[in-house]
């Protein structure tokens, strides 16, 4: 029983906040994969952007003293989340856009998002400085917990983990609605599915692009922003997540929101399940085998240091057997 | 010729203003990058591939070449660890050839599915082989010897073997990701790379890990206590008689019948496969030539530093500052390549106390007109500074002057 | 009186150029045809038209007025429909999706012409929820031309309707098109079918190496010996 609220602890839950994160932002690089047709190199950073404007608002609030009966991070996170958004549609205007007009070809693209993510890192860490932060400045986050029967350990899940799982949860529904009941939305998917036809029909494109960036960046903020409540806010948050959140995007199939979802939980989850160390768990089960059969008491699929391999062979997998993902999404 | 003029006038402001022992060392290590970015060049320019993991060519060339050319270590030769080192590099040998059997598998009649799993078993026990093995030789080899020691063996052999190792992991990397579009092919040769940092870094019975490894030997006279300008030079000329010979058999490649081939390829692919040429062969050995040329750079550059540090190679550095290299210095270009590296390695390195003047004075002006407390660790932010401007001239060669970021086309008929 | 007026058109894409001075000009109502052998530029023509290809001299105007340097997707607004020959559905957008887009730049109640559309091709009502890519050939046509019937054209502008359709459906595709002229919409189609195309057009353009050939009511061309033999053939 305790074995098993350990496998709870460390690899489910564990796998359901990470799979959040990589959901999240993996919905963004998918949007601006299907609509605008490139990798966003820079969607970390616009992940660590959004992090800091949270963490920059819950500072402000802060010291005019405003009170919130829940941590003040999680409040500037709204404001915080239209900020990262009106970034994301400046940076476009500023950056790819113009490269968009001259009709270049998409890896130029791609080459200008390393060189916005590269200034967003020096202008982030010449402004925030290079040190770690707590979002909550020193408060205690609130935990809750669940006893299974039987055990004297609980499940744990923090505050920002329950509301970060939450978000994902009305993430999922607000964008199944947006895409099949508004009319903003399927033009996005329209746009996603045959741009050249979608201008032909009269579709503002422009007004797609911006609603994609919008998405995205306010997604990307939201997880951004949770995942430093749930650790720590690092200048470096950014490029760790990168791989994963691609290929959750690409294991989903490119242009599929909901396959980017899924791609996000499918990463997350083996991740955790593959660094688990299942030894807790085969050292109960040893004393039930025959000596034959013992297991060791010491197993994990993965060395922690190597915790990066696992979307990283997934990826590649998926890239060579089954290029249009899971969810059939495009390969272009 | 006003590349060269600058190149020569930025040379001798640097001789001037830093002294001529620092200013051999930054030339040295500009050269180093210049190697790199030719081979970049070559992947980039030649055949539109675009490779972000630099890096990691750089790290496993340098790996290669240090265990080559490191004095050995008699602590592993005399305890078990040869043995097991050997009977690992069997099983590493199994676990392959097993993968390379159930990729085959479709000769023998499997289907695609069969073939799948096949495949699918076939990593799982490769897996389980390599990962069974790995500890107990780590653990003997980390407990009695540290690491495993050199190889001993003359520097320029080292370097050789560094382009050759870097050659294999990128023959496996195009083997497995080549056919991809652009931007798959760029996130895949990312994870390669940190993968391949990782494992260095991780691999304490391969590298010493973070405990690193030095001094590395030299092919020329080492600098002895305080007598540097003499080994720099040295080094300076040995690498720009490298750049040299490997600059004219580049240029005399690009003009042979293989040359001309490669370009039809670039400008015309599907004209060229039309005409039978195997494009996807020839990207392949471009791919390559160019990581070899990589490791190959990578190889001396670490040599000059004199540390093996696998915690110090950093996709900055070592993949994006390659990269504007090659994009400032016009794609396909390999004077451009030259050029953009060696004037990019040094605004680089000159920015850095650059960067430092600039915020000292912000520091003390903004205290003095301001009154305003300067951050403590103000002296690292300055180095952020250099990462801003980094990305800025990306975007800006973008912007203003994209045609230096495409390959360089034929000119048509009009 | 002339609807739509093409002058002395040349176009193409970047460099290339395909047309080298193309006169065209139909009146309000009738069904235009263009054909000719392949390569003779019929789809740039049409492409020309709409702005998705570069126009690099001479005069386009519609009811009047230059239409040569409005973007694409403007011209939806004016009232122009075009249906390309290939990739003319979103084919992960439901039928009634795809119908919905085309409505797009509507902002009035569309819900008559919706019913009009599904009368029209009644196979499509009973399949509205599936997504168009995976429709049969010929029912994709029917979508991609609904699509272009849903802002009410004044002009609608069809590159190959019947492409790899069976001869069944090719004169279920003509019919439709009659039906669709017969309630006032003027039509200029490419058409690959030239003999059954020209036996409904009113005005027949025949296009060779970018440039005309042959002008005339479809029933002059389909009785000019010299038309007929060399590429009415089948």
């Amino acid at each position: 029983m305790e074995a098993l609220v350990f496998l709870i602890n460390k690899a489910l839950v564990a796998g359901l906040v990470i799979g959040s994160i990589y959901a999240l932002g993996a919905i963004g690089v998918t949007l601006i994969f299907g609509i605008l047709r490139f990798a966003h190199f820079a969607h970390g950073d616009l992940m660590t952007l959004g992090a800091f404007f949270t963490l920059a608002l819950a500072g402000i609030g802060a010291s005019l003293g405003i009170a919130t009966p829940f941590p003040i991070a999680l409040a500037a996170l709204l404001p915080a989340m239209l900020l990262t958004a009106a970034s994301a549609i400046a940076i476009d205007r500023t950056f790819y856009r113009p490269l968009r007009l001259a009709k270049v070809r998409p890896i130029i693209i791609v080459i200008a998002s390393v060189g916005v993510t590269l200034m967003l890192q020096g202008a982030i860490r010449l402004v925030a400085g290079v040190g770690t932060r707590n979002m909550f400045f020193d408060q205690a986050k609130d935990i809750h917990r669940f006893t299974l029967p039987g055990a004297r350990r609980e499940i744990v899940m923090t505050e920002p983990q329950v509301v970060l799982v939450a978000l994902t949860i009305c993430a999922m529904v607000g964008l199944h609605w947006f895409l099949t009941r508004s009319r903003l939305g399927k033009a996005m998917r329209a746009v996603s599915d045959n741009p050249d036809l979608a201008r032909i029909t009269g579709i503002d494109t422009d007004r797609v692009v911006r609603a994609t960036w919008v998405t995205a960046g306010a997604l990307a903020c939201a997880a951004g922003s949770l995942l430093s409540m749930d650790v720590f806010l690092k200048p470096d948050l950014a490029f760790n997540l990168l791989l994963p959140i691609f290929a959750a995007a690409i294991v989903g199939g490119i242009g599929q929101p909901f396959g980017a979802i899924a791609g996000g939980f499918l990463i997350g989850f083996s991740e955790t399940l593959a660094i688990f160390d299942w030894g807790v768990l085969f050292r109960e089960l040893n004393p039930l085998l025959p000596a034959l059969l013992q297991l060791p008491t010491s197993f994990a699929f993965v060395p922690t240091e190597y915790k990066l391999m696992v979307p990283f062979v997934i990826l590649i997998i998926v890239l060579v057997y089954r290029p249009t993902g899971v969810f059939r999404g495009k390969v272009f | 010729m006003i590349a060269a003029a600058i190149l020569i006038a930025v040379a001798i402001v640097v001789f001037a203003s830093q002294g001529p022992v620092y200013s051999t060392r930054m030339f040295v290590e500009a050269g180093c990058y210049a190697l790199i970015a030719l081979g970049l060049n070559l992947q980039w320019g030649y055949a539109g591939l675009f490779n972000v993991g630099v890096m990691g060519l750089i790290a496993a060339g340098a790996a290669t070449s240090m265990i080559a050319t490191f004095p050995s270590n008699p602590l592993f030769w005399n305890s078990g660890g040869p043995g097991l080192l050997g009977w690992f590099l069997a099983r590493l040998g199994l676990a392959i050839l097993l993968i390379v059997f159930a990729n085959m598998s479709d000769r023998i009649g499997f289907g695609p599915k069969a073939r799948a799993l096949a495949i699918a078993v076939a990593i799982a026990a490769a897996w389980i082989l390599v990962t069974e093995g790995v500890n107990p030789m780590a653990a003997e080899i980390e407990t009695k010897a540290t690491w495993i020691g050199g190889f001993g063996l003359p520097v320029f052999v080292g370097w050789l073997l560094a382009a050759v190792v870097a050659g294999l992991i990128s023959w496996f990397i195009a083997k497995v990701c080549l056919g991809l579009r652009a931007d798959y092919l760029a996130i895949a040769t990312i994870g390669f790379a940190q993968i391949i940092k990782t494992f260095l870094k991780n691999a304490d019975w391969l590298t010493r890990g973070t405990l690193t490894v030095s001094p590395l030997p030299w092919p020329v006279v080492k600098p002895a206590e305080g007598e540097f300008l003499l080994a720099r030079s040295l080094y300076l000329c040995l690498v720009a008689v490298l750049i040299i010979v490997i600059y004219l058999a580049l240029q005399r490649a690009w003009n042979s019948p293989w040359g001309r081939m490669m370009r039809a390829i670039r400008d015309n692919e599907e004209a060229a496969a039309a005409m039978g040429k195997d494009v996807n062969r020839r990207r392949l050995e471009i791919f390559v030539i160019g990581s070899m040329l990589i490791g190959f750079g990578g190889a001396v550059l670490i040599h000059f530093t004199g540390v093996f540090d696998p915690a110090g190679f950093i996709d900055l550095n070592h993949t994006f500052l390659v990269w504007v290299m090659v994009i400032l210095g016009g794609a396909g270009n390999n004077r451009g390549a030259i050029f953009g590296a060696l004037l990019i390695y040094v605004i680089w390195t000159m920015s850095a106390p650059a960067a430092t003047l600039l915020f000292d004075a912000l520091r003390d002006y903004g205290k003095v007109w301001f009154d305003w407390d300067a951050p403590s660790d103000l002296d690292s932010r300055a180095f952020q500074m250099r990462v801003f401007v980094i990305g800025l001239t990306i975007t800006l060669v973008l912007r203003l002057a994209p045609a230096g970021v495409l390959p360089e086309t034929v000119k048509h008929r009009k | 009186m002339s609807y739509l007026k093409v002058d002395n058109l040349t176009a193409g894409y970047g460099q290339m150029r395909i047309l080298h001075g193309v006169d065209l000009e139909i009146a309000k109502g009738e069904i235009g045809v263009i054909a000719g052998p392949n390569g003779a530029g019929k789809s740039t023509l049409l492409k020309a038209l709409f702005g998705m290809a570069d126009i690099t001299g001479g005069q386009v105007s519609l009811d009047g007025e230059n239409i040569a340097s409005i973007p694409p997707d403007r011209l939806a607004a004016h009232g122009v429909a075009y249906v390309p020959q290939e990739y003319n559905v979103f084919p992960s957008l439901t039928v009634n999706e795809n119908l919905e887009m085309g409505a797009y730049v509507r902002n009035d109640d569309w819900s008559a012409v919706l019913d009009r559309v599904y009368g029209l091709f009644p196979p499509l009502r009973e399949k509205r929820r599936q997504p168009a890519g995976e429709l049969s050939g010929g029912q994709r046509q029917m979508v991609a031309v609904g699509r272009a019937l849903m802002i009410e054209p004044k002009m609608l502008l069809l590159d190959e309707p019947t492409a790899g359709l069976s001869p069944m459906f090719m004169s279920e595709i003509f019919d439709r098109v009659l039906a669709v002229n017969a309630a006032g919409v003027t039509i200029l189609m490419v058409e690959q079918n030239a003999k059954q195309a020209l036996a409904i057009a009113h005005r027949g353009f025949i296009l060779a190496n970018g440039e005309n050939s042959w002008t005339g009511t479809g029933r002059e061309l389909l009785d000019n010996p010299d038309v007929a033999r060399s590429f009415l053939g089948g």
